[in-house]
């Protein structure tokens, strides 16, 4: 089911042709901010300098600090009567984000909201609780105008409560939510305690922070959906940017709309489909805040370019954050990595630790894991076995040799809060 | 029918540093377990404390309260003749019958040498070295 065919579908030379019509309309909206015209000058580039869609990588890149260097309207391209939304986001340091909005900026976004809930087959006669907070925060208005926009039910719940929304979601009949997974799994349990089944729930779009397939399965069998992962970011307009369709494997990302390039944090080189990165992304059709090559910061790859649902192509669920990336002999590799391998794994606990050394200047990487419960058959070749093949795995997945130590069940220290699990012990250089 | 003669050994995963071993031995002395036999197998940065005690069951609980993981394996004890050739007779009756030996040690018990085996056909195992006049020991002391 497609909300917009023409455009879920859009590839090769229409794709390429239209995005470079829109990328040359979004710089020349760029040179109305001081910021871009400066920065621009700087890197000796012109607008007009971009004839090919690969010329974007002579473009300086965006980061968050700029915007924030910007507050509060520092980075609108129009006049502020033109601009009918603000929203904010919260640094962990300093004055937050300002994101402005025109009103084709607000019709673009609920557009490709719409895209996404129509994609995993929910629409018209479906009644939608949202509840997630509204406010300055983008994802309760921005979901909900494209729900309203497909023609659900909408119910706008927003946060708190947890006892009424369960009431809400039985009395109404709701058949879809959309929340963070983390209120999702609270949600299940405050249910379970009032003994209510949530029967008529049967979709969830889960997003605005990062969870794992344990985590859907965990969520798919207590709340008896099927779970969605949504990726947005305020700075390109809020959640819908990406959004995972009826195969649950990568995210659609709305390629008529965001120029996406994945590249290496620390060199700012492009890499190729299947190499993990950093999301780059110049979105194309923003009015109010044009951005060029922005610094997500999320790590993800670009997946093959085909998906059995007809639409372009995916990028990989959000596997961290690029300040965590570590370089081990020459490799990138993501702490995030290593914790999808061994919870892929069955015979590994949830806990680790990775810690990286400097032998005779070469970089070694430890990774000490406990054994899950049932996994001890009581023989050593078994142990020995189950040592090959987590180090096989990782290796596998990270491109790089490790040592696994097998440790003894609760030995490991447990976080609360942000864990952290590398210690890097190679000092300076 | 459980067989009498296959004994419930418990294996525990442990670490190789300081202090694993005695923490294992101090755990079974406080719950009053006698420990009859026990060996260790070691591999890369860990290793498998293997033990007969009185009470597998008990031993099982007192172990993995302490967190270790732990679980049984089934094996066999024989008697073994206190004269030259006892062990080969015994490792060519396995041989005979196709029975491959994962690993053994002994102690030596009241009345004779006991070799604890541990082999991938356990009832074959028994059958033959019962046909062929061994003697084993039996689980019942064990439990
Ligand atoms: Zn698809």
């Amino acid at each position: 089911m497609f909300w917009n065919k023409a455009m879920e579908t859009i590839g090769g030379e229409d794709l390429a042709t239209l995005q470079l019509k829109r990328l040359k309309w979004t710089l020349h909206q760029t040179q109305k901010v001081d910021f871009y015209r400066r920065r621009f000058k700087e890197a000796g580039v012109r607008p007009e300098d971009i004839r090919r869609l690969d010329d974007v990588e002579r473009l300086p890149f965006t980061y968050k600090r700029d915007l924030q260097k910007g507050y509060p309207f520092g980075f609108f391209a129009v006049p502020l009567n033109k601009v009918v939304r603000v929203h904010t986001t919260s640094g962990t340091t300093g004055k937050p984000t300002v994101v402005g909005y025109t009103r084709q900026d607000l019709e673009n976004w609920s557009e490709m909201i719409a895209r996404n809930i129509v994609m995993v087959g929910v629409g018209e006669g479906d009644v939608f609780q949202n509840a997630v907070n509204y406010g300055l925060f983008t994802g309760g208005l921005g979901f909900h105008y494209g729900a309203e926009k497909v023609g659900l039910t909408v119910i706008p719940s927003a946060t708190g409560n947890t006892r009424r929304q369960i009431e809400m979601i039985e009395d109404f009949g709701v058949t879809a939510i959309h929340c963070t997974p983390s209120y999702a799994l609270h949600i299940a349990e405050v249910a379970e305690s009032m003994g209510r089944s949530l029967d008529s729930l049967s979709t969830g779009f889960f997003g605005a922070e990062p969870w794992s397939e344990s985590m859907r399965r965990e969520l798919e069998s207590r709340l008896g959906v099927t779970a969605f992962d949504s990726y947005g970011l305020s700075e390109m307009y809020g959640p819908g940017v990406a959004f995972e369709c009826q195969e649950q494997d990568g995210l659609h990302i709305w390629h008529d709309s965001y120029l996406v390039e994945i590249i290496d944090p620390k060199t700012g080189e492009r890499l190729s489909p299947g190499e993990r990165g950093e999301l780059v992304i110049t979105p194309l059709v923003k009015e109010a805040m044009p951005l060029v090559r922005y610094r997500t910061g999320d790590i993800t790859m670009l997946m093959e370019d085909r998906c059995a649902c007809g639409r372009g192509q995916k990028i990989a669920r959000i596997t961290g954050r690029s300040d965590d990336m570590l370089v081990i002999r020459g490799i990138n590799v993501f702490p995030s990595q290593i914790e999808h391998v061994l919870m892929s794994l069955p015979e590994v606990g949830e806990q680790f630790m990775v810690y990286i050394d400097r032998v005779k200047h070469l970089d070694e990487m430890t990774i000490e894991v406990e054994m899950s419960r049932a996994a001890f058959s009581g023989e050593l070749q078994d142990l020995a076995r189950m040592q090959k093949k987590i180090a096989g795995e990782l290796h596998n997945t990270l491109g790089l040799r490790t040592t696994v130590r097998l440790v003894e069940p609760g030995s490991l220290p447990r976080f609360e809060g942000k864990a952290k699990r590398v210690v890097d012990r190679r000092g300076g250089i | 029918m459980e067989n009498p003669y296959i004994i419930k050994q418990i294996s525990i995963f442990s670490e190789n540093r300081p202090g694993r071993l005695a923490a294992i031995a101090e755990a079974l002395k406080g719950a009053e377990i006698n420990i009859f036999a026990f060996s260790i197998a070691e591999a890369d940065g860990f290793g498998v404390v293997r033990a007969l005690v009185d009470r597998p069951e008990e031993a099982y609980r007192a172990l993995t309260d302490l967190g270790f993981r732990v679980s049984f394996t089934e094996v066999v004890g024989v008697k073994m003749r206190d004269e030259p050739g006892g062990l080969s007779e015994i490792a060519s009756i396995l041989g005979d019958a196709d029975i491959n030996i994962e690993y053994a040690y002994a102690y030596s018990g009241r009345d004779a040498a006991v070799l604890i085996l541990r082999v991938d056909q356990v009832e074959d195992a028994i059958r033959q070295i019962l046909e062929r006049g061994g003697e084993l020991l039996e689980a019942s002391r064990f439990r």
